[in-house]
């Protein structure tokens, strides 16, 4: 009986303590609703009757081209998700079902992208795109990820489960390689390219240091870069304006985790579990 | 004629791994080896063509006390996010993985950080850590204490970012556990409650035992971490004051393209290639050695 009620009480504490955790993560979240929603005013004083105001998202709105970094981020985070969908897809097809000369190799060079990342090598990176012509592109921004590692080892683990038996079937149909690859491979692997994809999507619309280096005009500029600069102190924002900026900049990312939240877990669970 | 299969396999295979090859070679393969070639030459200008120097980039990186000050800096970040974010991780998934009321927010809680750019969620911390009117520093004044600049005070600036990387990491790290901890057969606990173990007891003596393999994922992932993410140090303290919280990416970053030095931040990315080839090293004994238990 006494031992009863002490387990309920370690319960209850134990209860406590990871509500506590999750408001202290939370916190940064609910402070920038707090400030951008009131007038500066209140952006750094805690008052149950401030008045509520919409001001600070269309000042913020105003003072940077928020548009047009919305449509680079959109731009850049799609091209590189289809160049690593089609790209991934054939070297992953040719290391989980061919066999060939210099195929060990060919995959041990490929992983080496996993602990080297291309944000590593800004410098000579930098180089290549200028003599490529491609500084201050999107497409500069997108070309060194393109190719990624670890997407071509994810669909490659997962063509591997993929039983011969369904291709040999299609071979006696009469498919051709490529037609194998697009109607029996890619249909089957549906929930890795979810996965993967929701991954790619979140980290590049994320991604800050190689766009910083790459860029260096409006009409590259991707969210983050545009944020650093708007929130910089010497743009002289105020705080509010600056949460207000923030929210707009985290709000299609936060809106479609609070959606998909499942979804988005498990593929990081997916995805990280090799 | 018809080609032999093997033959044809090799076209085959070789012809589909082109198009990512040819990308694999050019942003990371050609830019290491540039990188070390780079790392013997002085910087070139149009008035003076790059020449070779032996291992004086490399002098002057020891004799560069700033090296050093970013290296110890980077040593400490390490050794304080790595275990807490690692811990913390572990103790969320354990919270969430069990009968917890609310334990959907409070998953969504920990994992939020997560997805949102490090570069957002600096602006906010900025405000936490900014003098007299930030949150800190309004908590802390309500206790008596006196206001602290804590991004501008060295001996405050490295812990302030050490904390942010924390909350950032922690929850992404937690997913990984919560994965694992579902994969364990719950039998397991009952048996142990069966016997009467305690359950501090049987986490020391069962899972985290069986979690070991995701520990070493996660710890991995997290030294990558530690020398990778430096989005922070843009927003809150530009590697100052006095580089205090400056890092070996960000010192690289400076090095490249505000001091225009190419030859020192080659060098310096040697180093940090080093740092992650030691890593990779290390990774593929302890993966050895794990295949080796099973």
């Amino acid at each position: 009986m006494i031992a009863g009620t002490r387990h309920r009480l370690g319960d209850r504490l134990e209860t406590g303590a990871a509500w506590l955790l999750a408001f202290l993560w939370l916190l940064p979240l609910i402070y920038a609703f707090w400030s951008a929603f009131h007038p500066s005013e209140y952006a750094t004083r805690f008052s149950l009757f401030a008045p509520v105001t919409l001001d600070n998202f269309r000042i913020a709105w105003s003072y940077a081209p928020f548009a047009r970094y919305f449509f680079n981020t959109f731009v850049l985070v799609s091209s590189i998700l289809a160049a690593q969908f089609f790209l991934c897809t054939l070297a992953a097809f040719a290391f989980a079902r061919f066999e060939f000369r210099g195929r060990d190799v060919a995959f041990a060079l490929v992983l080496v992208q996993l602990m080297i990342m291309p944000e590593v090598l800004i410098v000579e990176n930098y180089r290549t795109m200028s003599h490529l012509g491609l500084v201050d592109t999107i497409l500069g921004i997108g070309l060194p990820y393109m190719a990624s590692a670890f997407g071509i080892f994810l669909l490659r683990q997962t063509f591997k489960t993929i039983p011969k038996e369904l291709e040999e079937a299609a071979r006696v149909e009469g498919c051709s390689t490529l037609q194998v690859l697009w109607k029996v491979y890619v249909p089957l692997a549906k929930p890795t390219y979810v996965a993967y994809g929701l991954v790619s999507v979140s980290y590049h619309w994320n991604n800050f240091l190689w766009p910083l280096v790459i860029t260096n005009s409006v009409t590259t500029r991707p969210l983050t870069v545009g944020l650093a600069i708007f929130g910089a102190p010497e743009s002289g924002v105020n705080w509010s304006i600056i949460t207000a900026g923030t929210l707009l900049a985290v709000a299609p990312l936060l809106v479609a985790f609070l959606l998909f939240q499942r979804q988005f877990v498990q593929s990081f669970m997916h995805a990280g579990i090799k | 004629m018809r080609l032999p299969q093997s033959t044809l396999n090799t076209i085959h295979g070789w012809l589909l791994l082109t198009p990512a090859a040819v990308l694999l070679v050019a942003f990371t393969h050609y830019p290491t080896v540039a990188t070390l070639i780079q790392s013997v030459f002085s910087s070139g200008t149009a008035l003076r063509p790059s020449v070779f120097v032996g291992l004086d980039n490399y002098q002057m990186m020891l004799d560069d006390p700033v090296f050093w000050k970013v290296v110890g800096n980077n040593l400490t970040y390490a050794s304080f996010t790595i275990p807490f974010s690692i811990a913390i991780a572990l103790l969320m998934a354990l919270w969430v993985n069990g009968k917890l009321p609310l334990r959907g927010v409070v998953r969504m809680a920990y994992f939020t950080p997560t997805i949102l750019p490090m570069i957002a969620v600096a602006n906010i911390w900025l405000f936490f850590y900014s003098p007299d009117i930030g949150l800190l520093d309004q908590i802390t004044r309500t206790f008596g204490f006196a206001s602290t600049n804590w991004l501008g005070d060295a001996d405050t600036v490295l812990g302030c970012i050490i904390v942010l990387a924390i909350w950032k990491d922690a929850g992404f790290f937690m997913i990984f556990y919560l994965a694992a901890l579902q994969a364990l057969p719950p039998d397991l606990e009952e048996a142990a409650k069966l016997e009467g173990a305690g359950r501090w007891y049987f986490f020391r003596k069962v899972t985290f035992p069986l979690l070991m393999p995701t520990t070493l994922f996660v710890m991995i992932n997290a030294v990558i971490n530690s020398f990778k993410l430096i989005d922070q140090l843009f927003i809150l303290t530009k590697g100052g004051p006095d580089n205090a919280s400056s890092l070996l990416l960000y010192y690289i970053y400076e090095v490249a393209f505000s001091f225009f030095d190419e030859a020192y931040a080659a060098t310096l990315t040697v180093v940090l290639l080093a740092v992650l080839a030691i890593i990779a090293i290390g990774q593929f004994v302890i993966l050895d050695k794990r295949i080796h238990y099973r």
